[in-house]
């Protein structure tokens, strides 16, 4: 692995396959919330669950001046949610969340709190006509298969996962839901490492995927100096089929932390990102500029609650986001975590007292 | 009137990054006397007045950011790739030209076409500074930049890129100088972010939590060849806001809007937008709710790099505003 400089916090790899290996698609994030709960409820000094399901929790400063700085991490995952039987273990269901529906036929699934396996059906290619085999599926026509014992064993309203296990393959970290497990993982490290000069807003949120919903609330309650957003962001860093320049990668594997200017609900505010890119440079953590675009996390929600919350966000970069696994380094989770304990380390009441830019 | 418009056109300012407006209209409307703020997202706040027994706290927002480009990539000859900021359209961009807020300035173009009907998407567009290569660039991924384009004087019409709403920051401004003993304690708001979804005039109206809010900004007109259907034209006064695409005024400030026009002999148009929206949106659905209104200037080319407005209008529509401002505004149902 990297070489870490001393103090920093680092990753905690088996944290992470329990988090990854658990299931809490939007609006049922129980799974993960109990984990997050049992890592620092011992040590926070005030824990709470809000009416939505956020945890949110509290580290003390222990000097003053101190700033109010939220962190915030998703809990949540892209998923389904079961509608209804059709008959013998044959089930209904909805998408929970952005996901291409081309994907979907033929994957693995684990449905409601005592992990049913089954599997969204896929019609084979032997009984397929090729004009079948041109267009996507819709996922009204998809049904998820319990198999004929599990006729009766799921209800309307209960969450489906993807079924793939954790692995890690060297340098990379291969699993479902590294968007956004990495970023609470990450959080989790800062909740047990804090800063005297820092009151910790540590918000472990609900409902990202569906809008934003539990970052909204949670900043509107904690009502932070800052905050700073940690997500998974796609990289797209991949060869293009005429061996043209690649120049909408999003971002790139290996390459650190994916620092935001601009997405589709945020304008970082530009003291934040000089902060972060200066406090990586002095630290010597490799990062890398998000590319500008669509897209967005929970600091569209966060920016805009109260007064307004100067907010900015970084990602760790993870190939194939919304599928049913993806792909990460560890190196980039573990420059992600430093870049935001230093960013932290370093900052001071003082230091964003000018003007938004 | 006109050197006040050119000055505020021509500062770069796209939304998120609106310092050099902010800082000019700082120093334009710095009275002794007057109590400004700038907020966390950047809006500036200017509070002028007191309020009496029969007056309002009221909100006057123009927004000060701009529509412009946000670079995504250098490739390895030097070229920019570049997203929107706002509503920016390709239609507008190609052959133009940008200026980066840190003054480097470039010429907009585009991938070959394969097909000249169709208009390429902004992907398919790229900047040229004039490098030829990433580390020859005087530009990264994250910088921004706006259309580079002088004001244009045809009279009593003007054209120019960020008309909308810079226009709307001249409006106001005046209104601010020739306000006179008003009942009300008016709260002008030069807000950011609205190109991308009102954002600081939101955080800028929870803030105040007025009493009534006004937005000052652009709206489209129907008198150009094959124009949309729209009973806005440039130059037949200020249209007060009716409905927009976000937004339905308050009727009771139409009211007293319209009435303020008839008093001092005002022409003016009544504004039905089909889409778009203003900051007088966030205004209205802040905390508990707002009565909201907007006087809208007449703009031909929204959004273009030649935004053209009628200086007639904009006289108006500085007169509307402080016949409204100097009387009693009483919003009984």
């Amino acid at each position: 692995m990297m070489s870490v400089s001393p103090g920093t916090p680092t990753v905690n790899i088996g944290l992470l396959e329990r988090l990854t290996n658990a299931i809490a698609v939007s609006g049922d994030e129980r799974e993960v919330r109990s984990i997050v709960l049992e890592e620092v409820q011992s040590i926070a000094e005030d824990m709470r669950i809000d009416a939505l399901g956020n945890v949110l929790v509290t580290r003390r400063a222990k000097t003053s001046p101190f700033l109010k700085v939220m962190v915030a991490a998703h809990m949540d995952e892209v998923g389904f949610m079961i509608v209804d039987e059709d008959e013998g273990g044959l089930y209904r269901f909805a998408v929970v969340g952005g996901m291409d529906s081309r994907l979907l036929p033929g994957k693995a699934v684990l449905v409601g709190k005592d992990h049913l396996p089954g599997v969204i059906g896929a019609r084979p290619i032997h009984l397929s006509e090729s004009s079948d085999l041109e267009r996507a599926i819709p996922v009204d026509s998809l049904r998820i298969d319990l198999g004929t014992g599990g006729a009766g064993k799921a209800q309307p309203g209960d969450r489906a996962g993807f079924a793939t296990r954790f692995q890690q393959s060297g340098p990379s970290l291969i699993a479902k839901a590294l968007d956004n497990r990495l970023g609470v993982a990450a959080l989790i490290e800062l909740v047990k490492n804090p800063l005297d000069h820092i009151e910790l807003q540590a918000a472990f949120t609900v409902q990202e995927e569906i809008g934003l919903r539990g970052a909204g609330v949670a900043a509107y309650a904690m009502n932070p100096d800052r905050a700073i957003v940690i997500d998974s962001t796609p990289a797209f860093d991949l060869p293009v089929w005429d061996a043209a320049e690649n120049y909408q990668y999003n971002t790139r594997l290996g390459a650190g932390p994916a620092i935001y200017t601009a997405d589709a609900g945020t304008l970082s505010d530009p003291r934040l990102v000089s902060h972060l890119i200066e406090t990586a440079e002095a630290e010597g953590i490799p990062y890398q500029l998000r590319q500008p675009g669509g897209g967005g996390t929970d600091a569209g929600a966060i920016h805009r609650q109260r007064a307004g919350i100067p907010t900015v966000s970084l990602s760790v970069p993870g190939r194939y986001a919304h599928t049913p696994i993806l792909l990460a380094r560890v190196s980039d989770w573990q420059n992600t975590l430093a870049l935001v304990y230093h960013a932290l380390r370093r900052l001071h009441p003082s230091l964003l007292t000018a003007e938004r830019s | 009137m006109k050197s006040l418009i050119r000055q505020l056109v021509e500062s770069a300012a796209p939304s998120g990054y609106e310092g050099a407006a902010r800082d000019l209209i700082k120093e334009l409307l710095s009275l002794p006397g007057s109590e400004m703020q700038v907020d966390a997202l950047g809006n500036l706040i200017v509070k002028k007045g007191i309020r009496q027994p029969d007056g309002l706290r009221v909100m006057l927002a123009a927004h000060i950011d701009e529509i412009g480009f946000i670079v995504t990539h250098v490739d390895e000859h030097g070229f920019i790739r570049f997203t929107n900021i706002g509503g920016v359209r390709p239609a507008n961009c190609i052959g133009g030209r940008v200026r980066f807020i840190n003054g480097v300035q470039g010429v907009i173009y585009m991938d070959r076409q394969e097909s000249a009907d169709r208009l390429p998407p902004l992907e398919k567009l790229y900047i040229d500074v004039g490098a030829d290569s990433p580390s020859s660039c005087p530009i990264r991924v994250g910088d921004v930049g706006v259309f580079d384009r002088p004001f244009l004087d045809l009279g009593d019409r003007l054209a120019s890129k960020a008309m909308d709403d810079r226009i709307g920051v001249a409006v106001l401004i005046e209104v601010f100088r020739q306000m006179g003993q008003s009942p009300h304690e008016a709260v002008f708001v030069f807000s950011t972010q609205e190109e991308v979804g009102l954002r600081g005039a939101t955080t800028a109206a929870y803030a105040i939590d007025p009493d009534l809010g006004i937005s000052v900004d652009v709206t489209m007109t129907g008198d150009t060849p094959k124009a949309l259907k729209m009973e806005v034209s440039l130059g037949k006064g200020p249209a007060i806001k009716v409905r927009d695409g976000g937004m339905l005024s308050d009727p009771r400030i139409v009211q007293m809007m319209v009435d303020a026009a008839v008093r001092a002999g005002i022409p003016y148009q009544l504004e039905v937008l089909e889409a778009g929206t203003t900051d007088a949106r966030a205004m209205q659905l802040t905390r508990a709710g707002v009565p909201a209104g907007c006087v809208s200037i007449p703009c031909r080319y929204v959004h273009s790099q030649s935004e053209m407005v009628s200086l007639q209008d904009v006289e108006n529509a500085v007169r509307l505003l402080v016949e409204l401002l100097n009387q009693p505004l009483k919003l009984t149902r």
